[in-house]
């Protein structure tokens, strides 16, 4: 396919592997903040290429992974209902909440229905007008723009039976509290592509200016990747500190402004939790006052339900680029993608469902 | 989650006050919202996440970068005949 496979090419890919590895001095430690960018890094065994170049550690930036377990149980309390028709991307169905998971409430016989895009939910709220569907409405920048559209058209629509129970994170909140963290050691970051192709580049530019730390917005596929690394190293090797743009294809400085207006209309930023760290100031997404018809928290009187995390796992610690999944004495025993723990596990591209996959080697089981 | 994937606009029309498009991806159509992308025409490229185009594929920037891209990798195919590249 135009546009990806040639980002796959592994001649070039060796090809900036080489170069990396010929500028480097010494092992610069660099993070990915997207779970997807995890994914590809491992898929492609980008980090094995590189040798001792640079340290890649991973970020926080796993959608599903840095959902609240007391979200998850609301939306499992949700499913238990026998009036509400909860749809949700498939890939929340088997995070495991306090209890159980969705995919159990399916099975019990709850009405869970998985969709790709939130106009399909807002088009199953159209034809099911007796029944209350609630969008499960998980993600970041890049996912709340259309959360906004759906909220936006069931509102064109008049529907009464449509809402959403919102678990919205935003990235530079959590990229400052990590380099604000004592223990931080991260010194170059490659900035979510997406994220950045809906928002833009200047809060990047401000945490540049502000902690000194050079940031590249990057694609998604392997030489997208590479050609990121290959351009902090040589900003750390040249000294130099500055937001650089690698995903020129698809990132403006300025963002996507109709998709910012969107959100704009119908979002609010506040404090929200992340699973595995805690709250972080000013770093989530809710429906604003004049939208309250359509939050599931407050129809459905959520707020009571709350829940407390696994001590044993280190989420934190790894969502955070402080500790490797392999360094956690539970991964891959009393941790597996069939049953985890903790947040990092629970998503294909949580860093630690992503060494699961393609490092398995590494660990003595 | 935060996936987009490029995709060809084959066709653009309007229902229910949305702009929307057929988006090609390989073999595989899908229709894809194109309200935060007004400038897209038919033929263009753009990126689709959750049934959203994001952007329009900037065809100037990609085809620049990629034939940089390209001349690095022939480069080095070059300097190391027959082998992947040699650590240096």
């Amino acid at each position: 396919m135009k546009y990806l496979d040639e980002y796959r090419d592994a001649r070039i890919a060796r090809a900036l592997a080489a170069e990396i590895r010929r500028h480097s001095s010494r092992p610069w430690v660099l993070m990915e903040i997207c779970g997807g960018q995890t994914h590809t890094l491992m898929r492609y065994g980008i980090d094995e290429l590189l040798g001792n170049s640079v340290e890649l550690v991973h970020g926080p930036g796993c959608p599903v992974c840095v959902t609240p377990l007391e979200i998850i149980d609301r939306a499992i309390n949700l499913a238990r209902r026998p009036e509400v028709t909860l749809v949700s991307y498939g890939d929340m169905l088997r995070v495991p909440g306090s209890e159980s998971d969705l995919f159990h409430v399916k099975a019990e016989g709850g009405d869970v229905r998985i969709v790709y895009s939130p106009t399909d939910a807002v088009n199953l709220a159209r034809s099911l007008p007796d029944r209350k569907v609630v969008f499960f409405a998980i993600g970041f920048e890049t996912t709340a723009p259309a959360h906004a559209m759906a909220v936006l058209q069931a509102e064109r629509l008049g529907l009464r039976n449509f809402s959403l129970l919102v678990s919205h994170v935003l990235v530079p909140p959590a990229i400052r509290a990590l380099l604000a963290h004592p223990k931080n050691r991260v010194q170059g970051f490659i900035a979510p592509g997406h994220v950045c192709t809906v928002v833009g580049c200047r809060d990047y530019e401000d945490l540049v200016r502000e902690f000194r730390v050079p940031i590249v917005v990057g694609g998604f596929e392997p030489v997208d990747l590479l050609e990121a690394i290959h351009m902090l190293v040589i900003q750390l090797e040249e000294g130099r500190v500055a937001l650089e743009n690698q995903y020129v294809r698809s990132v403006q400085y300025e963002g996507n402004l109709p998709a910012q207006q969107a959100v704009a209309r119908v979002f609010e930023a506040a404090d929200r939790k992340w699973r595995g760290i805690g709250s972080i100031p000013e770093s989530g997404l809710y429906l604003k006052p004049s939208y309250a018809a359509f939050d599931a928290e407050r129809l459905f009187n959520l707020s009571g339900i709350s829940a407390q995390e696994p001590a044993e796992c280190i989420a934190a610690e790894v969502l955070l680029g402080h500790q490797k999944p392999t360094d956690c004495s539970a991964f891959g025993s009393r941790c597996t993608p069939d049953k985890p723990l903790g947040a990092p596990m629970v998503s294909s591209e949580g860093a630690c469902a992503a060494y699961y996959q393609y490092k398995r080697h590494l660990v003595t089981l | 989650m935060c996936l987009a994937i490029p995709g060809k606009v084959a066709s653009i029309d309007e229902k229910d006050g949305i702009r929307s498009g057929r988006v090609q991806f390989g073999g595989i159509v899908r229709q894809a919202c194109l309200d935060f992308v007004p400038e897209a025409k038919e033929g263009d490229y753009v990126m689709v996440h959750v049934g959203f185009a994001i952007s329009v594929v900037d065809k100037d920037e990609a085809e620049r970068t990629y034939a940089l891209l390209e001349s690095m990798g022939v480069l080095a195919d070059e300097l190391t005949p027959g082998g992947p590249p040699a650590d240096s």
